[in-house]
């Protein structure tokens, strides 16, 4: 026996996905309403989770209410499988419900992610779960939810509008790298979670159904699929993604990926990679295949 | 199981929690017991009690156990397992003038009926590291603890006391509001922000539970900030109480209500200078609540500071604002985000660096210019 198999006891004593029946129907009732008003964000009373809060309990509470035995789970994290709180994540929802998981984005039912969302173009019998920090887009020039609440009733995004206008008077250029205001259905203005400017544009009318869980702030949004997703933008002034100056990933060569920059820990030289694991791989693996078939 | 979606981070992950065991464990001395944990730890077990907002003194000691004395770590563990207990039962509302008072004082008035009962209290005492205990052992314990009880007064030891509360004099004699007059009447069930999203403007209910929940450094920070100069309420201590209240639930078959058990609370009652918030008619002072599990006492003043500061008509400093205040006190809430900046955040960075990128292009000819010129 391995001393880590001494740590972990097996906890047979919880409610299938954890949480119990009742939440799980309060969450999903939430994120019915969501669904009903696109972009709107609807409060509900989270549950403390064995996960810090602010550590993607939004997202996990939804996949958790949503989950059934026969999902085929994917979670990422900076668009890796690998990295260690998606591990951990994942490790909570298939301890407590023995689920299958994937890293392969086209075999998942459920995908939950934390500041990306897959290279690969999602289906209708996919759902995409973000977990989010902050989930109100006029934080940044509100800080009261009151007045936030209100703002959005009135569907008063001046003060929004200004803060690009400034943006763009100071810097040439609106400085929001992430995290871009979109309006949803053209009625409410949503934050779309950290994602990169580069992410935005798959949201729009994506097939697939969005849900958005903040945890800590107690709020879930939605993009039910086919939504029109629009970042704020001036007409003499576009929205731009993220321009990589011509650099392509040097595991698989695509030039047609978010990439992460790496430093090398023996020369220090920059170069990149996707950021998109299970996309990078299969690329790597497509063209091995190829040359494997190749006279 | 067809697809294992991990690999380096579950070893990752699972070196991490073995390490955590080595260190707390690699010292080779004796393991700490739960008991000793509750018997000695006792101020620690209470406050995690508290912000845990689980009253199980053996859980919160388990907690601590397993935190090595992280407390705000320990009150997460706490959380999560409270979120696994199904809620059976609702108490009556319980009364604090039935409480059995382990101490007691005011400072708003030398003599009040029943006493000043100073208790069990660092307050009075030099606060010099006290080296004798490094000698302690069983024997020593055993013989205080035998002649400390040898040397009470006979009849000492019985039923602690119950006493009328001094801010009801204060209020019998028309100087004191009769109740703090934000939220809910008393008769409306409380409301509970553990299964409703705490919303703003929120109940006074809420208000009290965010406080008693609350972090209790964070608390006592945004009540300092009141007391020394970002807006004050000039607060007197009218009543401090600790002790144990007792609790009942209804009886199933409508009888009368049946007790359950004592919990131990540390309640404060702060009277505020008048400044016209007291409602119509003739100035009043007015009243900031605490209540909080277990034995406290920072707490209790700080929250009863809150409550009473977020009574601001007109919200002008941060301790008076309702959502600065509740919005940022939760232990788990204000501990989990700062610390998930420690998770990567590896895309989010290279989109700030194309921001930046973009935003130095955009300098340069003016940067430029400023370089010719200097």
């Amino acid at each position: 026996m391995r001393a880590a198999d001494l740590l972990v006891a097996r906890r047979s004593g919880y409610n299938f996905a954890f949480l119990d029946e009742h939440s799980k129907r309060e969450v999903r009732r939430a994120l019915l309403k969501a669904v009903a008003i696109p972009g709107h964000q609807v409060p509900f009373a989270p549950r403390e989770l064995p996960i810090a809060l602010g550590w993607g309990t939004g997202g996990l509470q939804i996949t958790l209410s949503l989950i059934g035995p026969r999902d085929v789970l994917k979670v990422i994290d900076q668009g890796s499988d690998d990295s260690v709180n998606a591990v951990n994540l994942r490790r909570l929802i298939t301890r407590t419900t023995g689920v299958r998981t994937t890293t392969d984005t086209r075999r998942a039912t459920i995908i939950q992610t934390r500041h990306r969302v897959p290279e690969e173009s999602l289906r209708a019998d996919q759902v995409l779960v973000f977990q989010v920090p902050y989930p109100e887009p006029l934080r940044r020039v509100e800080p009261s939810d009151v007045q936030t609440r209100r703002m959005h009733a009135e569907q008063d995004y001046s003060r929004l509008w200004v803060y690009l206008y400034e943006d763009i008077v100071r810097w040439g250029d609106v400085t929001i790298p992430h995290r871009y205001p979109v309006r949803v259905h053209g009625r409410y203005v949503m934050d779309p979670s950290p994602i990169p400017r580069w992410d935005v544009p798959k949201l729009h009318r994506s097939p697939t159904l969005g849900l958005f869980g903040a945890g800590r702030e107690k709020r879930v949004y939605a993009i039910p699929p086919h939504t029109r997703v629009e970042p704020l933008e001036f007409d003499d002034h576009p929205f731009r993604v993220e321009d990589f100056g011509g650099e392509r990933c040097r595991r698989c060569g695509s030039g047609r990926s978010f990439l992460s920059a790496i430093y090398d820990r023996a020369t220090g030289r920059r170069y990149y990679v996707c950021s998109d694991t299970d996309y990078c791989e299969r690329r790597i693996a497509g063209g091995a295949a190829q040359r494997a078939a190749a006279p | 199981m067809g697809y294992v979606a991990a690999k380096g981070g579950t070893q990752a992950i699972e070196q991490a929690e073995q390490l955590v065991q080595y260190y707390r464990l690699r010292g080779g001395s004796e393991p700490i017991q739960i008991r000793q944990i509750q018997d000695q730890f006792r101020l620690a077990v209470d406050k995690v009690m508290g912000e845990g907002s689980l009253y199980s003194p053996f859980h919160a000691a388990l907690a601590l156990k397993q935190a090595e004395g992280d407390t705000i770590e320990a009150v997460l563990l706490l959380r999560a397992f409270r979120s696994t207990c199904p809620r059976t039962r609702v108490s009556v509302v319980a009364g604090t003038s039935e409480m059995h008072v382990h101490r007691r004082i005011s400072a708003a008035f030398q003599d009040v009926p029943g006493g000043q009962i100073l208790g069990p209290t660092v307050d009075y005492t030099q606060r010099l590291l006290n080296f004798s205990l490094c000698e302690e052992d069983g024997d020593h314990v055993r013989r205080f603890v035998a002649q400390y009880l040898a040397d009470l007064p006979a009849g000492e030891l019985g039923e602690p006391p119950s006493f009328p509360k001094v801010v009801d004099i204060l209020k019998r004699e028309g100087l004191l509001a009769a109740s703090n007059g934000a939220g809910a009447a008393p008769e409306e069930p409380p409301y509970d922000i553990t299964r409703a999203p705490l919303v703003f403007p929120a109940p006074r209910s809420a208000r009290l539970q965010a406080l008693a929940r609350g972090e209790t450094g964070g608390v006592l920070a945004l009540a300092y900030s009141s007391m020394r100069g970002y807006g004050d309420i000039h607060p007197t201590v009218g009543e401090l109480r600790v002790g144990t209240v007792p609790l009942r639930i209804p009886h199933p078959a409508g009888g009368p209500a049946v007790f359950i058990g004592r919990v131990l609370v540390t309640e404060a009652e702060v009277v505020a200078f008048f400044d016209g918030t007291s409602g119509p008619g003739a100035p009043m002072f007015t009243l900031g609540y605490g209540l909080c599990f277990g034995h406290n006492e920072l707490k209790a003043i700080a929250m009863a500071v809150l409550d009473r500061t977020m009574n601001a008509a007109v919200p002008k400093a941060p301790a008076e604002n309702e959502e600065f205040v509740l919005s940022h006190i939760d232990p788990i809430e204000s501990s989990g985000f700062a610390a998930h900046w420690k998770l990567p955040h590896y895309v989010t960075f290279q989109a700030d660096i194309d921001r930046l990128r973009s935003a130095q292009r955009h300098a340069q000819p003016r940067d430029g210019i400023r370089r010719a010129g200097g």
